[in-house]
């Protein structure tokens, strides 16, 4: 990916943060009921 | 000889007496050398790299293990986790230790310890980072003396100064979890002032938050840790209380670990994203960074998760051993490894004999005063006059 301006830069890596965040919101509770589903 | 004396020195000259001894004797000397001949006769620090093994490990190391104390207690204490109450009292004890020895360690690369009180008491820098860190591990190292107290006072038998300084718990813990949250992510903070020293891997703007999520499961892994080593050397000092909820410590610990390692895997890949640093990953460095993250923080985050999940302790222990190990690399990888990274090797800092010697010799006095504090102190178990006390 080559970028020429810094709003390139950041459209570009902002986006991918975005996505990667929501990826990780949509991970994490899903994780905490595999680690609690089995508690008492 | 009478059998009485005989029996007396047999128990003295132990193999753990012994070789604490002579780690001991030959960490004096070693000591002797740093503060007459000087830093540079004893270790290989130099202008590139002033900052070597006892500040990565000794310093960096030895608080974010230290967390448990902080960990366990505002489990317990704030949000009311009474099940864990019998880990809290060797949580804090080895924190306090830690951190004593965290200030102890400093003298060794700062020199003149009469001077140590100096940025307290007489000339503030208010304007840096090291000052707030020097601060809070004051403050907090006194918070910890006060916790680990009351073990000292129903020992000594000092009912009514135990009983006013119980009564401070709640304020102490809380008190406790402001400062760690301060210095814990000071301590990642200090390296923002050297973004083009550390590797972009490791460099980021959320270095303070990675320093400060870490020392979570750092804490929690090393009571577990802890935990497995008083089990197998000290089993005879726990009651039944304590033996009881050891299982429960640790399966509550393995699972709250593997949560938060989890969310600390996500934010360090965020923080690759914001800086767009991917093209590193496929470099040696990269590799290296993986390593660290897939080896010794997903891997164990997923053996904690599998451990948790069986009710497998065993599994759970191995993970704790295996995280306590990561964060001493990660921590290293920070301070020492991706730091000057790009200097020729010939320019590269690795430490000098007598550098791991003093940071074993301090290891080793942290053992052994441990170990002096649980054989007599109701640490491990409660004290019979105070059981009904909480």
């Amino acid at each position: 990916m080559e970028f020429f301006t810094l709003h390139d830069f950041m459209t570009y890596s902002k986006g991918i943060t975005y996505l990667v965040m929501g990826a990780i919101l949509v991970f994490m509770p899903l994780y905490w009921l595999y680690l609690t589903d089995r508690d008492d | 000889m009478g059998p009485e004396k005989a029996i007396a020195e047999k128990q003295y000259f132990t193999p753990f007496n012994v070789v604490a001894g002579i780690i001991i004797f030959v960490g004096l000397i070693i000591t002797i050398l740093r503060f007459t001949k000087g830093i540079g006769a004893v270790t290989n620090l130099d202008n590139n790299n002033p900052w070597g093994l006892w500040i990565g490990f000794d310093l960096l190391c030895g608080v974010s293990l230290a967390a448990g104390g902080y960990m366990t207690s505002s489990a317990c204490y704030i949000f009311g986790l009474k099940k864990y109450h019998s880990a809290v009292r060797p949580a804090i004890l080895t924190a306090f230790l830690g951190y004593a020895l965290v200030v102890f360690a400093l003298n060794y690369d700062v020199g003149r310890p009469w001077k140590l009180p100096y940025p307290i008491f007489y000339s503030q820098g208010t304007s840096s980072l090291l000052f707030e860190v020097g601060l809070c591990v004051f403050l907090y190292l006194t918070v910890l003396f006060v916790e680990t107290t009351p073990a000292a006072f129903e020992w000594l038998g000092f009912k009514r100064i135990r009983h006013w300084v119980v009564r401070l718990t709640l304020v102490l813990t809380i008190f406790g979890v402001v400062l760690s949250t301060l210095h814990q992510s000071s301590l990642g903070a200090l390296f923002l002032i050297a973004p083009s020293k550390l590797h972009p891997l490791w460099y980021s703007g959320y270095l303070h938050v990675y320093f400060f999520i870490s020392s979570m499961f750092a804490g929690l892994s090393m009571v577990i840790f802890e935990g497995t080593l008083a089990h197998k050397w000290l089993h005879h000092k726990m009651d039944d209380t304590h033996l009881a909820e050891a299982n429960g410590v640790v399966l509550g610990f393995g699972k709250a670990a593997s949560f938060i390692m989890m969310g600390y895997v996500g934010i360090k890949i965020i923080g690759i994203a914001v800086d767009n640093n991917w093209h590193y990953l496929t470099t040696g460095w990269g590799l290296w960074f993986l390593v660290e993250l897939i080896g010794f923080v997903l891997f164990p985050a997923i053996l904690y998760s599998v451990g948790s999940r069986e009710k497998n302790t065993k599994l759970i222990r191995i993970a704790a051993i295996w995280t306590v190990l990561g964060i001493v690399l990660n921590r290293l990888n920070v301070s020492l490894i991706a730091f000057n990274w790009h200097l020729p090797s010939a320019d590269r800092y690795f430490p000098s004999f007598m550098e791991f010697f003093i940071t074993i010799f301090i290891i080793t006095i942290g053992v052994v005063a441990y170990r002096f504090v649980v054989t007599r102190m109701p640490i491990l178990y409660e004290h019979p006059e105070y059981k009904k006390d909480h």
